[in-house]
């Protein structure tokens, strides 16, 4: 892999520019790291050092899962991100496969109709959905976080854009080993898209997991809330007097994704620039 | 159905029936019943997808529009249509035209702040192969943080007397202010944590565009006399890259105008409505006041101004396919 031949900076340079600009960059975490690590007196003493002259960190993480169910807003979170997301792959790959492979009428109607689905900002339905989560009587529910997700267009565009570029032979081949469409789908489609696959999972689990917008309309009860809201009422109930609990919680939250990426950055890169097209 | 028939009536045919006719009948046949039975599994396959994208998507943008254009409240058995009325009002409301322009305002600092900043960075990185995964990794981070948690940890910066933004400031002989609880600095703040959070993507987006160019391109326009990196620039890179460019600026811009988190977060719209934006003022005015001609008029307006958005983008993907 060579590098463009726009310039050659001088490494002294081109280093103390992106290290510069690294460090500004990761002045919210590490101050987010430092705050979870200090008692009370050290954070509203003027201080330049990351490090506390006395560790309170224990205390500080104690208080974070004590004090509100965060490891329950933490359950909540994955619980409901790997639900959205198991039944998204569910209900879109067949679909993805009949636009991509089988012959019928109506097929570019129906595409459209992904298409229009793309094209929705989901926040505008935000009223409607609500509405319609208060009429099946799924608000302040699992069911109510999920459901408006269930069928992702994006993930329909995604898929049958995959399975399009598998030939067709490989198709043909498995009707005449007798395979069903829908076992066509499960055991031909899928296993041969898992990059696919891969880089929406991480596009739908980072979107669903960092999600504040619809979680604030369709739950109310503090035992259902996903981390953000968990957070925010976490925040609200501290009324900004005690950083420490606060970043260790937000810290808590922010990890486990932070952790992936940094161990599966390429595929955590193509999932999230692959939505662009969302 | 009507095939299916002729082929019928055609076997039990008088006996004049051609060999040739036969032939056509007995090929055409297991076609055809191939075809039906493909699009029967077609439907099968598509249709719980099918209900769920009018359920979830169809009604609902329907319903926003039914919402915008009747009286009809939460919990009431029936409805009439007003017309323009719930635009009207929401055009002559203060909260709505200080939530339009801000949202303007704020979109117009972070897509140029983000855009040249992800710019040079991808530039940076891309002009030599050391380190480059470290620093794509860090720049990338803020896009995959939760934005509701480093929100928090914002504020704590920009807390007034103890914040380190303060600190640095004040210690640098740099006039510090209460960045969140001011009117003149809350709306500019709020779209630095936008570039923070949208720059790695950004810079992502125009690494590939970067990767994409052909190399050959930079040894001719050297052998032209492009010799300082400037020409280059300008004469390759920023060429090849217009699209690219075109589309960031629209997928920033898009990611810019769904602002929510920060401001639900740090400013509630305020200090007085400073930092109101489109889509924290439908939230609000839908969810909390239960207003749902207001807010249905306001997801109209925010669904018009991002759907053209959209559509721009799609007609620059659309093109970037032609050139390849």
């Amino acid at each position: 892999m060579s590098a463009t031949r726009l310039f050659a900076l001088p490494a002294i340079l081109r280093h103390s520019v992106l290290l510069l600009t690294s460090a500004l960059i990761l002045v919210p975490f590490a101050w987010m790291v430092s705050l979870s690590i200090k008692p009370p007196g050290e954070i509203f003493r003027a201080s330049f050092s990351f490090f506390p002259a006395q560790f309170h960190g224990a205390e500080n993480y104690t208080k974070a899962i004590t004090s509100v169910p965060l490891l329950h807003y933490i359950g909540n979170g994955l619980l409901v991100c790997a639900l959205i997301l198991a039944l998204q792959i569910l209900v879109c790959a067949p679909i993805a496969y009949a636009l991509a492979k089988l012959n019928f009428r109506g097929r570019d109607l129906l595409f459209a109709l992904v298409l229009i689905g793309l094209l929705l900002p989901h926040q505008v339905l935000s009223l409607p959905l609500f509405i319609l989560c208060y009429q099946l009587g799924i608000l302040n529910t699992y069911a109510a976080l999920v459901f408006p997700y269930i069928v992702s267009p994006f993930g329909v565009f995604l898929f049958r854009q995959f399975f399009k570029s598998i030939p067709d032979d490989v198709v043909h081949a498995a009707r005449l080993d007798g395979l069903s469409e829908l076992s066509i789908v499960w055991k031909i489609m899928v296993p041969m898209s898992l990059p696919a696959i891969l880089a929406f999972s991480i596009f739908s689990v980072v979107g669903h997991w960092n999600d504040l917008f619809w979680p604030l309309i369709a739950v109310r009860d503090g035992s259902l809330m996903p981390p953000p809201i968990g957070i925010m009422a976490f925040k609200n109930a501290e009324a900004g007097n005690d950083y420490g609990p606060l970043m260790a919680a937000s810290t808590l939250v922010v990890a486990p994704l932070l952790i992936a990426f940094l161990a599966a950055q390429k595929w955590f890169v193509e999932g999230m620039t692959t939505g662009a097209v969302k | 159905m009507n095939a299916r028939l002729s082929l019928v009536s055609r076997s039990v045919g008088p006996v004049t029936t051609s060999r040739k006719s036969m032939l056509v009948s007995e090929l055409r046949s297991p076609a055809q019943k191939h075809a039906r039975g493909e699009a029967l599994w077609a439907w099968a396959l598509a249709g719980p997808a099918l209900i769920l994208l009018i359920v979830l998507f169809l009604l609902p943008v329907v319903g926003v529009f039914v919402m915008a254009l009747t009286d009809w409240e939460f919990g009431a058995s029936s409805l009439s249509f007003v017309g323009l009325a719930n635009f009207r009002e929401v055009i002559f409301d203060e909260v709505f035209r200080a939530s339009l322009i801000n949202t303007v305002v704020y979109v117009l600092i972070v897509v140029p702040g983000t855009v040249l900043a992800g710019l040079v960075i991808a530039l940076l990185i891309e002009s030599s192969d050391s380190c480059r995964a470290f620093y794509r990794a860090i720049h990338f981070l803020p896009f995959m943080a939760t934005l509701t948690a480093m929100a928090i940890s914002w504020e704590a910066l920009l807390h007034p007397t103890v914040g380190l933004v303060n600190q640095t400031f004040a210690a640098l002989g740099i006039p510090t202010a209460n960045w969140l609880r001011d009117e003149t600095t809350a709306l500019p703040v709020l779209a630095v944590i936008g570039i923070w959070q949208n720059l790695g993507y950004a810079m992502v987006l125009f690494l590939a565009g970067l990767k994409s160019i052909p190399l050959d391109l930079y040894d001719a326009a050297e052998v032209d006399g492009a010799d300082l990196w400037i020409d280059r620039l300008r004469t390759v890179t920023i060429p090849m890259l217009g699209p690219v460019l075109m589309f960031i600026v629209i997928v920033v811009a898009l990611k810019a105008f769904e602002t929510f988190d920060t401001i639900q977060i740090l400013t509630q719209g305020g200090p007085g409505h400073a930092t109101e934006m489109l889509l924290y003022t439908l939230y609000r005015e839908s969810f909390e006041y239960l207003r749902m001609g207001y807010g249905a008029a306001v997801a109209v307006v925010f669904l018009v101004m991002v759907v053209t958005l959209t559509l721009i983008q799609a007609r620059i993907m659309d093109k970037r396919v032609h050139y390849q």
